[in-house]
């Protein structure tokens, strides 16, 4: 890695923007670097980490609400919520290992630039809606803020959200606000197996809609089970279909008995225990089932209904491709065989006939350099996305590309 | 109030007045324009009843087809555009300029498309709040922001100032249960946001338009999040003796890890207003009552209900009360939710909309009483105590030029007093003409340039919303050195 600048200041960081803009220096932008090898690759001559941006500046737990510093790793806040018993309601999923790092590294500031929720984000909202408040610099070198740290606030526009997903391409975010949310009392698990893509999405359709608060649903290839936990589920080599509740322990066993009732028809159902869906939940959250293999890996949103039909028009053209469905269906993590193109074309065609987008996750730099990475934008939200880093980064500078060209 | 400022009128546009509307007619076939004096004066005005400015004409249109080609005839003919769904703004968000257009979205209320497997909806954005909820309503499901107008105000509206209402401390705020937009540019280009989808592809482009307060385009059609109605709700009424005890039993609720589908806190002058107007029973010898409302099963919320008031017993409450039907819950919430409508019986009021760090609510709600006092007016506070949006309802007469001048110094004050906690000017009203001069309490030059920049990109020669949201010093030759 080229020398990498690391700010521990503000000011440190907008002079060096500054003097970028300046002189039309082009920046690579990260904080723990986790996600580095997700987008276009970037052509840069200077390099810049948030990860020296570190600290809990607030955290008022009756209040809900803490900030930090961008750059503070998400296993130190997520440490100190757990000492409140509180957490991140939208669940950050940890990419660490499936792009062959370490995992529990990634930074705050990275959730929000990425803006990948984990599994509860059908229930608690994803990440940007749990942001209320951030410091950022733009590619002048500007040091702005919007929000602030009320749960409640609509002065101004929302220029947070905004910067949400934009993969450090119009803005480098300094500190974060987040909304933070208790953690159940207990947790407890239905597994449900065998069942066929379109069944399992049945499935997980109709238990988000019932009144009981299902906070996950997941449904996982039989192929990609072998890395989950518990160990013995992962040995029984059939595909699992998941639902979770989350709540109090009384109100826990008469909902998980609803339930019951309600999905018998779909086979015999096993249940896990407090300690054996955190430990299922967690697996799921750090991506144990893409850590089979190094094949590409497509992330892919899309109306849950639709999900299954999305993988089988892939599956026509490579049989091998296996999937896992999160959100119901909503969002689908497909690893595909070894191809030089990770399946773009087919990939780019199954989501475009049937509505989504589709993210390119991990692939060598060579099919990055040669596919479009992130899904390509219809021609007005393009139109709006090239206005918008004209207006934060005019020069350019932040992330080069990284997301489309120019952007 | 009465010191409001409007952008300059474009004299060359009022002047063509006549041939502009002829030719509006004609680029427009079909579209409803209202151009004589007594169909404008209906929409004179905002519920920020203080202000009031004719505009040139008011056009209802019918499709979103209608809606770009207004656009683009207005951008042509440098006109200004004020947007406006049911007028229910309390911070003058739809207060029309002399020399603007309103766009009324009124009789695009449409519902085009309900897809309860995959939980949303598609409607266009003049349909009421309610009126959504009401169109799922038989098949178990509701959209979840419940604004207090939600009766009259519009999705339209809602979607500019990110609306939020007594149920967003579970459920979120407009922002939250919107899935795709579909936008018409000031240049009339029809554009699509989102597709449903639980994230989008790229920036997040509907994170921008919500809250945007109509400056950015007009947004025709959304499609929204539906939730399912949970089995049962209940709520409950906790009386205390001080603002303080009722504070420190919001703080003590949630540190227990519940969270409340709602909890709304009224002040003293607040209890006895609203309990005149809807005989809900409220205690009337409490200087803080809390709404405390939970969903589940019956029996869930039985045992929730009693959790959350073992948790009082701490904070000496004089009336722990939970409803025992749903009448009586249908009265409490109709107290709480007629609140503006009772106090408006009363007493012209100027209703603010901070929000503060909930642990400051004792220290905001004694810096207001000060404040009103030495203004010599009497005040309200209707508080949503889970996320620290706090409503003062400021009395005044509004024949009386003088107190009207102090409701407004007084208003003022107390939000800059909010900002000064660690809060904000508006939580969920927006900023609208309202708060836009005291915008600086809040952001420095840096940031108010992050945003005019935006607007200025979408909105070259500032048509569309004018005179909201910033200090007319930030208007466009303000702004255009900084363009790039």
């Amino acid at each position: 890695m080229a020398h990498v600048i690391r700010p521990s200041e503000e000011e440190e960081l907008s002079s060096f923007i500054a003097e970028a803009a300046e002189s039309g220096v082009p920046i690579e932008v990260f904080g723990a670097a986790t996600k580095r090898d997700i987008g276009r690759p970037l052509q840069v001559e200077a390099t810049v980490s948030s990860e020296n941006l570190t600290g809990i500046t607030l955290y008022e737990p009756s209040e809900l609400v803490l900030s930090a510093g961008s750059g503070t790793p998400l296993a130190d806040i997520e440490d100190l919520l757990r000492q409140y018993n509180q957490q991140l309601p939208f669940e950050p999923i940890d990419l660490g290992p499936v792009l062959k790092g370490e995992a529990g590294r990634g930074t705050l500031g990275a959730v929000f630039a990425t803006n990948f929720s984990g599994p509860r984000r059908i229930f608690s909202g994803s990440a940007r809606d749990h942001l209320i408040g951030m410091r950022a610099i733009n590619g002048r070198g500007e040091l702005f803020k919007s929000g602030g740290r009320v749960m409640k606030n609509v002065t101004g526009y929302d220029l947070s959200r905004t910067l949400t997903g934009s993969w450090g391409t119009l803005a480098v975010m300094t500190e974060v606000t987040v909304k933070v949310l208790p953690i159940a009392e207990e947790t407890r698990t239905l597994l449900f197996f065998d069942l066929l893509d379109e069944i399992a999405i049945d499935l997980m359709c109709d238990a988000v809609i019932t009144p009981y608060e299902v906070s996950a649903t997941v449904h996982i290839d039989q192929e990609l089970v072998s890395h989950i936990a518990p160990d013995e589920l992962a040995s029984q080599g059939k595909s699992i279909t998941a639902i979770r509740l989350e709540n109090f322990s009384e109100s826990l066993d008469y909902r998980i008995e609803q339930l019951r009732t309600q999905f018998q028809s779909y086979g015999d159902i096993e249940l896990l225990n407090d300690a054996q869906s955190l430990e299922f939940w967690s697996s799921i959250r750090q991506l144990k089932f893409l850590q089979v293999s190094n094949d590409p890996v497509w992330r892919i949103s899309t109306l849950p209904k639709n999900a299954a039909e999305v993988v089988r028009g892939i599956r026509a053209h490579h049989p091998q491709c296996s999937a896992v469905y999160e959100w119901s269906g909503g969002l689908i993590w497909l690893l595909m065989p070894p191809l030089s193109d990770a399946g773009t074309s087919e990939v780019r065609r199954s989501v475009g006939a049937l509505g989504g987008h589709a993210t390119l996750i991990r692939s060598d730099v060579s099919t990055r350099a040669s596919v479009e990475v992130f899904h390509p934008l219809q021609k007005g939200p393009m139109k709006i996305t090239q206005h918008l880093k004209n207006v934060f980064d005019p020069a350019g500078i932040l992330n080069p590309g990284r997301m489309y060209p120019g952007i | 109030m009465s010191s409001l400022v409007l952008p300059e009128p474009d004299t060359a546009v009022l002047i063509k007045r006549n041939p502009l509307l002829k030719g509006l007619k004609k680029a427009v076939p079909g579209l409803d324009i209202i151009s004589d004096e007594d169909g404008r004066r209906a929409f004179e005005a905002d519920a920020l009843t203080a202000y009031k400015m004719m505009p040139m004409a008011v056009v209802l249109p019918v499709n979103t087809e209608q809606v770009s080609a207004i656009l683009k005839f207005c951008n042509q003919h440098n006109i200004k555009v004020v947007p406006r769904g049911a007028g229910t703004s309390l911070c003058g968000g739809a207060l029309p300029c002399e020399d603007s257009i309103v766009v009324g979205l009124s009789r695009m209320n449409r519902v085009l498309d309900i897809d309860f497997p995959n939980r949303m909806a598609t409607v266009q954005t003049g349909i009421t709040n309610l009126g959504i909820s009401n169109a799922v309503e038989a098949n178990g499901f509701f959209y979840a922001p419940d604004p207090s107008s939600q009766l009259a105000c519009t999705l339209g509206g809602n979607i500019a100032m990110n609306s939020g209402g007594a149920h967003c401390l579970k459920y979120g705020v407009t922002t939250n249960n919107i899935l795709a937009l579909k936008v018409v540019l000031i240049d009339g280009e029809v554009i699509d946001i989102g597709g449903g989808y639980l994230d989008q592809p790229g920036y997040d482009l509907i994170g921008l338009f919500v809250g945007s307060e109509g400056q950015f385009g007009i947004v025709t059609e959304a499609t929204v999040r539906l939730l399912k109605s949970p089995e049962a709700a209940r709520p409950m009424l906790m009386g205390f003796q001080s603002s303080e005890d009722a504070g420190d039993c919001v703080a003590a609720v949630i540190a227990s890890g519940i969270i409340p589908v709602a909890l709304e806190f009224m002040d003293r002058p607040a209890i006895h207003v609203c309990e005149n107007f809807a005989n809900a029973g409220y205690p009337l010898d409490v200087e803080a009552l809390l709404i405390v409302e939970v969903e589940g099963s019956e029996s869930e919320i039985d045992s929730l209900l009693d959790k959350i008031a073992t948790i009082a017993q701490e904070f000496n409450p004089s009336v722990i009360r939970i409803s025992q039907s749903p009448e009586e819950s249908l009265a409490i919430w109709k107290g709480r939710k007629s609140a503006f409508g009772a106090m408006g019986q009363i007493s012209d009021y100027y209703c603010m909309d901070g929000t503060i760090p909930t642990n400051k609510l004792s220290e905001v709600l004694s810096e207001i009483a000060r404040i009103c006092a030495r203004h010599e007016l009497k005040v309200a506070n209707i508080f949503h105590a889970g996320d620290g949006n706090l409503h003062p309802l400021v009395l005044y007469d509004a024949n009386n030029a003088d107190e009207v001048r102090r409701a407004e110094e007084a208003g003022a004050e107390i939000l800059k007093h909010c900002v000064r906690v660690g809060g904000c000017l508006t939580g969920e009203h927006g900023v609208g003409v309202e708060k836009r001069d005291i915008m600086y309490e809040q952001f420095s030059t840096v940031d108010m340039e992050q945003q005019t920049r935006i607007k200025s990109a979408f909105d070259p020669n500032w048509l569309l919303n004018p005179g909201k949201v910033f200090p007319l010093d930030e208007t466009p030759q303000a702004t255009a050195d900084g363009e790039s």
